[in-house]
């Protein structure tokens, strides 16, 4: 299957998705830039966390959810590959941080290594080094890595979720309202780091907070009641819609 | 008007508060009063001889007949070999019930049923389920017919229930955000289960696993029907006859020789501290496996 745009790390193809016979998301067509930032953005319940959930097929998992169509990763169907291979070359990162309350820090972030890779303690400690340096906690954390995860705060345990995420090595970091529980100067911090992570990972982002979605993406794309209205250029799109409804909603005039 | 109705609200408060004081005291009395009995009449025969000795001929003492007070070792030893048998038998049954229901069951009716049978299970009279298994080994193997491994089964399927209930409730407390994070790790269904999930509702699993003990170890209907006639002598193994504490109460108290009925107090303390034990110790270990998971 070829890709439209040679540099799309991952397509969206005729996307549905389903909560039992309602739509959630209809028709979607959307390409992510390798090692780019796209933000999601939308009014609640325009399906932007739904089409996030489709791209590392964690939509299925909830009751009665299914999905129809393609989503192409390096111009492999997701839909047609193992769901944990999936999961393991997308990461993702949620509205809440959800550490694993029984493990330390260090059992936290590697958990994607323990339970899946199992690679040696030297190679597994060099890999918790390196997520937590790039999620910027290594300087917070690294006098108790063995203190329990549950023992940080709100916006570290959040930052411990992202290094969580990339200990596993994956290509494409999802983030979904990654920082709607933090307070400014953890959102801040989430932010910078969201611009350093571009330079090696494919980031899409869903957001219900547009000056966040100007701040961190380079594309963004505009959903309403389950379509996708309108992608382009983050400056574009902010600066010159095209449609409409885009236009009312970054005016502020609806949502 | 305002303040008469403030005023009113007040003295309803009150009155309210009184009641439900009260309604502490009367649960209370009975409590105290059967503890009050329990170790009134079983604490003079609890000492070294009773955790160590046979149980001794049936004497009551008169002048010139003094009689030997024994122990219940055999009770006691067998109690324990049932507590360990039907564990054994009911935990593992009643945690794989629980994670299907709740991990893999999903919306199925087969999930909602396993609850179904556990509530119906628990319903079934104690003595029902001696009868049960004693009718299964008549039928396969009637030289077992009476024995430590048919009175296991018996208390499993009192166990099994509560197994499954505790251990359903407490895979359902773990967030439903905890599973997803794993999920999105790509650990695979059966690893987030069993080494996330699972740990994660552990003192609530315990705490199941300990009531559910401590509903099967004072139990004597069903060992009526299934233990046969074995407090007399040392223990034989899990094939043969046997005796247990609960048992013992019965055997004791409807005799009418004093040693023995001496004994049966003593063995109703032990029972009552022993469930007493595994009470506060399931309670213990709720409260720090918390403690320890919010890393404090």
């Amino acid at each position: 299957m070829a890709l439209v745009n040679e540099s799309a790390k991952m397509e969206v193809q005729d996307l549905n998705a389903f909560y039992g016979p309602s739509r959630a998301i209809q028709d979607i067509n959307l390409q992510f830039a390798d090692r780019k930032v796209t933000a999601i953005i939308g009014p609640s319940g325009c399906g932007k966390s739904t089409l996030i959930r489709c791209l590392n097929r964690l939509h299925e998992t909830a009751p009665h959810a299914h999905a129809e169509g393609s989503v192409f990763l390096d111009g492999e169907d997701l839909y047609r590959m193992d769901p944990t291979a999936v999961r393991r070359r997308v990461g993702m990162v949620f509205q809440k941080p959800n550490p694993f309350a029984t493990m330390s820090i260090y059992n936290n972030v590697s958990a994607p290594l323990r339970f899946n890779t199992r690679p040696s303690r030297e190679k597994m400690d060099q890999a918790v080094l390196r997520a937590l340096k790039q999620a910027a906690l290594w300087d917070e954390v690294k006098d108790r890595v063995d203190a329990a995860a549950t023992s940080l705060s709100g916006g570290q345990q959040q930052r411990l979720c992202i290094a969580r995420a990339l200990a596993g090595n994956p290509e494409v970091l999802l983030m979904d309202e990654p920082c709607s529980a933090l307070d400014p100067i953890a959102t801040s911090k989430i932010e910078e780091l969201i611009a350093q992570l571009k330079a090696e990972y494919t980031v899409i982002i869903v957001t219900h907070n547009m000056q966040q979605a100007a701040r961190v993406s380079d594309f963004t794309a505009f959903m309403y009641l389950g379509k996708l209205i309108e992608f382009g250029p983050t400056e574009d799109l902010f600066e010159r819609p095209k449609e409409k409804l885009t236009e009312s909603y970054i005016t502020g005039r609806f949502g | 008007m305002k303040f008469d109705l403030a005023g009113r609200r007040k003295i309803f408060s009150h009155g309210m508060t009184v009641l439900s004081g009260l309604a502490i005291v009367v649960i209370m009395v009975p409590l105290v009063a059967v503890v009050y009995e329990v170790f009134l009449l079983g604490a003079p025969v609890i000492n070294g001889a009773f955790f160590t000795q046979q149980i001794p001929y049936p004497c009551t003492p008169e002048p010139g007949i003094t009689c030997h007070q024994g122990g219940v070792l055999v009770p006691l030893e067998g109690s324990l070999v049932l507590i360990g048998l039907s564990s054994l038998l009911a935990v593992p049954i009643g945690i794989g019930a629980a994670i299907f229901a709740v991990e893999y069951g999903g919306e199925r009716r087969s999930a909602r049923l396993i609850g179904m049978v556990a509530d119906v299970l628990s319903g079934v009279p104690s003595i029902v389920a001696g009868a049960f298994a004693l009718s299964l080994f008549i039928i396969y193997d009637p030289t077992q017919a009476f024995s430590y491994l048919d009175a296991s089964i018996a208390l499993a399927v009192l166990m099994v229930p509560i197994v499954t209930r505790t251990c359903e409730e407490a895979l359902r407390t773990v967030p439903h955000s905890v599973r997803e994070a794993a999920l999105a790790l790509g650990i695979s269904r059966w690893k987030m289960t069993v080494r996330i999930t699972f740990v994660s509702a552990l003192p609530g699993v315990i705490t199941g696993i300990l009531l559910a003990i401590a509903r099967s170890a004072g139990e004597a209907a069903p060992l009526l029907l299934t233990l046969g006639q074995g407090c007399a002598h040392p223990l034989q193994g899990i094939t043969a006859e046997g005796c247990a504490l609960p048992l013992w109460i019965f055997y004791g108290a409807t005799n009418p020789y004093q040693n023995w009925y001496n004994l049966a107090w003593g063995c109703a303390l032990l029972l009552l501290g022993l469930i007493l034990i595994l009470s506060v110790l399931s309670r213990f270990t709720l409260d720090w496996m918390a403690r320890r998971m919010r890393g404090e």
